[in-house]
């Protein structure tokens, strides 16, 4: 259980994390998603206590992280996959990582076979591609057999097959009755990977919800139709809050209407139809949407910039 | 997934403890080339300095009058005992450097970040770190100031002394102390300023430099009065057998030296514990 009230953290006139509360809750996991700088990682540095609010309170399990007697065994946190000192090997990173916690070594084994990371174990980090380094960040995460997971960004680097493990893990360590919370500033990874999403931006709270309820909100309810007599049917679909668009001849997009009342509507006059489709803006497109106002490295068109 | 072959219930035993974190820094210290290195090259520079400088000065010792104090601030050492341990104005460098390494490089790397997610209330990294150093470094400082004076002495043959002679077991221990401590200031700069580049710069400034500078810059008056208490020169009071007039007594010279050590170690442990990392 992650509880974050109020939390604040400035760096001088700028507003990193400004008054966010949410908690995240055992056996899901929960994505933790924003634009980049939107203050995902000042959050969860917090949460581990690198960092100290300027106001509010970040607790895990009930304590401020520093309180915990085994802080490995709360919480497992992959920060970034550099968070590891690149002459040393992975091995002996874990080795000196579990020492401070009293992680027995035999479990040192456990999760550099876990990981996958057998054959390099003995190999200077420092040479590691950033698959490999996330990979023994991933393996540090797991040593203390965690309560919590803070993952950042886990996926960065990873290959189709390291991001489909890492989902799998995440699922299983949820299942197990773990607290999960991953960050990303990908919606398309969370909308597979989270079944809970706290969205921010500019470090403030935007949304706190399943991810089902995201997905149908995000539907904005528009339906493409394809037909050889659009002047006919744009007449008898047009109506008080009911938009068209065209997109080309004879195909056009309707809100306001289900793609059943357009179809039933068509038949009716004996209007063919070539295409009728349901239109759902992706996943992508709807985090944009919401997060729109909060992007802090806006691009701007060209022609503007340079004016 | 998370099922265990290790025997169950560890879980429950985990906690952080100081013995603990001393072991963690213990494996963090030799699992590292660098610190193998530099602790090599900081006993093939102290006895190759040493041994070179006894069979140099040995041959003019005679014919160069009475006998003068030298020492890790740089004065010209005539002295036998001083002459054999000449090599610690080096070593000092490079076990500064060490210590220095043993920090910054955690923070260059991020590595600084895990070792805080292990041990979140901090303070016991730096006392584990600096447990591990010092008596790693001073035991190597030890040997190596000891078997550098004996060849040295027996290069000097007539001209050497002996262990037993005054003040001499003081300058020879107080060498290793010196340097411990020159490695202690490093470690401690390389926690306040968190730069690998920064610490050493500044390290080598205040022993190196400093002296050279606050009698170039200085009115005489005020270089006279402050001179003596540079870390440098307060470390030639304790690690050479005969002190100048200019200089602290040895047993002020080395409760300077341990000033600065507290002062920067202090520095260092309320840095890390309040500023985010």
């Amino acid at each position: 259980m992650i509880e974050v009230h109020e939390l604040t953290k400035r760096y001088g006139d700028k507003i990193a994390v400004d008054r966010l509360s949410f908690s995240v809750k055992p056996g899901t996991v929960t994505g933790f998603l924003g634009p980049n700088g939107a203050g995902k990682s000042t959050t969860m540095r917090m949460l581990l206590g690198l960092d100290s609010p300027t106001a509010g309170s970040a607790t895990v399990n009930g304590r401020p992280y520093a309180e915990h007697t085994a802080p490995l065994r709360e919480v497992g946190a992959l920060l970034d996959a550099k968070a590891v000192h690149t002459g040393r090997s992975a091995f002996n990173h874990l080795r000196a990582m579990a020492a401070t916690n009293g992680v027995p070594m035999s479990r040192v084994d456990e999760v550099i076979d876990l990981v996958g990371l057998r054959e390099v174990a003995r190999k200077r980090a420092g040479g590691f591609s950033l698959g490999m380094g996330q990979r023994l960040g991933i393996a540090s995460a797991l040593l203390a057999d965690p309560r919590t997971l803070i993952l950042d960004e886990p996926v960065n680097g990873l290959d189709p097959e390291g991001i489909l493990w890492i989902r799998n893990l995440m699922h299983s360590l949820a299942g197990d009755g773990r607290t999960v919370l991953v960050s990303s500033h990908l919606m398309s990874e969370m909308a597979v990977t989270a079944e809970h999403l706290i969205v921010i931006g500019r470090g403030r709270l935007l949304a706190d919800l399943p991810v089902a309820e995201f997905i149908a909100q995000a539907s904005l309810d528009t339906v493409r139709v394809r037909t050889p007599h659009a002047a006919a049917l744009h007449d008898m679909l047009a109506g008080p809050d009911i938009t068209i668009y065209s997109l080309d001849r004879g195909l056009f997009e309707v809100s306001g209407l289900t793609a059943e009342q357009i179809g039933d509507r068509a038949a009716s006059a004996g209007l063919t139809l070539y295409e009728l489709s349901p239109q759902r803006p992706s996943l992508e497109e709807a985090f944009m949407e919401l997060t729109k106002d909060s992007i802090e490295y806006q691009a701007h068109d060209l022609k503007e910039t340079v004016r | 997934m998370t099922t265990v072959s290790t025997a169950p219930g560890w879980q429950s035993r985990l906690r952080v403890t100081l013995p603990r974190v001393v072991k963690s820094e213990w494996i963090k210290f030799w699992s590292l080339r660098s610190t193998w290195i530099t602790l090599l090259a900081a006993v093939v520079v102290f006895a190759g300095i040493g041994l070179l400088a006894s069979s140099i000065g040995g041959d003019g010792a005679a014919a160069s009058g009475p006998p003068g104090p030298g020492g890790p601030g740089g004065g010209q050492a005539t002295d036998p005992t001083s002459l054999s341990l000449a090599g610690s104005m080096f070593a000092q460098l490079i076990l500064g450097t060490l210590g220095v390494l043993l920090i910054a490089t955690e923070y260059s790397t991020g590595m600084i970040r895990s070792t805080l997610a292990g041990v979140p209330k901090r303070l016991p990294v730096l006392w584990a770190k600096l447990l591990v150093f010092v008596s790693v470094v001073f035991t190597v400082a030890v040997a190596a100031s000891f078997a550098t004076f004996l060849a040295g002495q027996a290069i000097l043959g007539a001209d050497g002394v002996s262990i037993s002679d005054t003040g001499v077991l003081r300058a020879v221990l107080g060498t290793a102390v010196y340097l411990t401590g020159a490695g202690v200031l490093g470690l401690a700069l390389g926690a306040l300023l968190r730069s690998t580049a920064g610490a050493i710069t500044t390290l080598f400034g205040g022993l190196f430099v400093l002296p050279g500078v606050s009698g170039l810059l200085l009115p005489d008056s005020w270089s006279d009065k402050v001179t003596p208490y540079l870390p440098s020169n307060a470390g030639n009071a304790f690690t050479a057998v005969t002190q100048n007039a200019d200089q602290l007594s040895p047993s002020a010279g080395l409760a300077v030296f341990a000033g600065y050590l507290i002062i920067a170690v202090v520095a260092a442990a309320l840095k890390l514990k309040n500023r985010d990392a």
